[in-house]
């Protein structure tokens, strides 16, 4: 068995990410361009997969908020490495701060200074999943603050329904207008309680734009909303155009009685989010 | 620019600029908006006409520095300090993205300065516009993010005007349509 180095291909994907948008948000992206029927909104397209070229051409970091390194690990409960996970995971995080780089963006919430290096309490957010087999599928994400900052958890009454969980997209999408940078990829979490439907559209972002949810009737969810995103017209960066959303991504869970969770987030266009999978013999590979 | 450059400068305008510019986010706004206060000096003069909002990602290159990838970042964080600052530091122009509060828009008015939109996200293509760091302060203190930059910039662009000394305001024209368009599906979800 061979002892994965772990730190260097999370480095690597942390540099894969930070360069080179995703194919799937990248055809969204030109397919977008093609839709839309205003210079404006074509210009911010064309701008946007400019940028895109320039930023793969020279291997420099699309957008410069590369966001606080975020890290989904689905573990094979049997998986033999489990033990390196932890140490592996900030270490990255510092070595691809200065070797990408990455943007040092960690601040002390009471003294508010930046260490320089995204270390700090707390930091990187690992959200820990035990899955069966022996394979460790470690999710990481860059996501700048400007949509983050555009995040909301709506506890809604129940009788309300799906016709006001819609209602609580569209209104959040509205008010958001160009801040999280649209066209945007729209998570929604459903059910679960307060933390758990935030939770569940986090784990949306590692989606592709395309991707229906298993379930028919939140793969309908997803379709309906999209549509409707679209029709607003708030437009790519919020300046008027028919390409508002690049895709909704639902996820649920059951809920408690009283209460009707959600919890959307907003991807931003430049979509930064790469797979390092490690298998039971310790091959790691950025996939 | 001219002051009556800046005065002209109309929504719907595409700019291209080449000259010196500054950054400034959060942190910077509300130092300049003490220092000012207090009267004490400020870390360069004289100040360039033109401010990006924009924490730029930069690297160390010899006795300098290179900038990477430098978008703009959500400008509507900056409302409550901009307008403070316009005057005093004679600014022509803002560029950012997502636009600014009615307090800043009625300074931009009285004071015949405009507001740019810059594509977020863009960083990389922006970045390519920036031929010389001329300058980083703060920089231990706040951080490279928040550090205020002086840089040299040819063709930087496209920018946008949204925002303009005569009232016009894209933000608004959008949110109006918008507007008009949610009431319509509303009634359709319901």
């Amino acid at each position: 068995m061979v002892k994965p180095d772990l730190v260097s291909h999370l480095v690597s994907g942390l540099r894969v990410a930070a360069i080179r948008l995703p194919s799937d948000v990248a055809r969204a992206l030109a397919q977008a361009q093609a839709r839309e029927d205003t210079p404006r909104a074509q210009s911010e397209l064309a701008t946007m997969l400019a940028a895109v070229d320039v930023a793969c051409a020279g291997s420099v970091p699309l957008c410069q908020d590369t966001g606080i390194p975020t890290f989904f690990v689905e573990a094979g409960e049997r998986s033999p490495h489990l033990s390196l996970l932890r140490e592996a995971i900030p270490a990255a995080v510092g070595r691809a701060t200065r070797e990408v780089p990455l943007r040092p963006n960690s601040v002390d919430p009471f003294s508010g200074r930046n260490p320089g290096d995204n270390s700090g309490r707390g930091l990187p957010p690992i959200d820990w999943q035990l899955v069966p087999g022996d394979d460790v599928r470690i999710h990481l994400r860059l996501k700048g603050g400007g949509s983050d900052n555009v995040s909301a958890l709506c506890m809604l009454p129940p009788n309300a329904g799906l016709a006001a969980v819609k209602d609580a997209v569209l209104d959040h999408v509205v008010a958001s207008a160009g801040n999280p940078c649209p066209p945007t990829i729209v998570a929604v979490g459903i059910g679960g309680g307060s933390a758990l439907c935030l939770r569940l559209a986090e784990r949306t972002l590692w989606r592709a734009v395309g991707e229906r949810h298993p379930d028919a009737r939140a793969a309908a969810l997803e379709e309906e909303l999209l549509a409707l995103v679209n029709e607003t017209g708030l437009g790519p960066m919020g300046l008027g155009g028919r390409t508002t959303a690049l895709d909704v991504h639902v996820e649920y869970a059951f809920r408690h009685p009283a209460s009707l969770p959600v919890g959307i987030l907003l991807q931003c266009w430049a979509a930064r989010r790469a797979t390092v999978r490690v298998d039971r013999r310790g091959k790691v590979e950025v996939v | 620019m001219t002051d009556e450059e800046a005065r002209s400068l109309r929504v719907g305008d595409v700019l291209y600029i080449s000259g010196l510019l500054f950054t400034a986010r959060d942190a910077a706004h509300r130092l300049f908006a003490d220092r000012l206060a207090k009267g004490e000096e400020l870390p360069f003069a004289p100040v360039p006409d033109v401010v990006y909002h924009c924490g730029p990602l930069a690297v160390r290159d010899g006795a300098g520095w290179r900038v990477l990838s430098a978008g703009p970042t959500s400008s509507t964080r900056l409302d409550p300090y901009a307008p403070a600052l316009i005057s005093p530091l004679g600014l022509h122009l803002l560029i950012g993205k997502g636009g600014m509060g009615e307090r800043t828009e009625a300074t931009l008015r009285e004071c015949g300065a405009a507001y740019a939109h810059s594509t977020g996200g863009a960083g990389a293509l922006a970045a390519r516009a920036i031929t010389e760091v001329e300058g980083v302060f703060w920089l231990e203190e706040l951080g490279m993010p928040e550090a205020v930059w002086l840089l040299r910039v040819r063709r930087f662009g496209p920018l946008l005007v949204a925002i303009d000394s005569a009232g016009g305001n894209l933000y608004r024209e959008v949110a109006q349509q918008v507007e008009t368009q949610r009431r319509a599906i509303t009634e359709r979800i319901g």
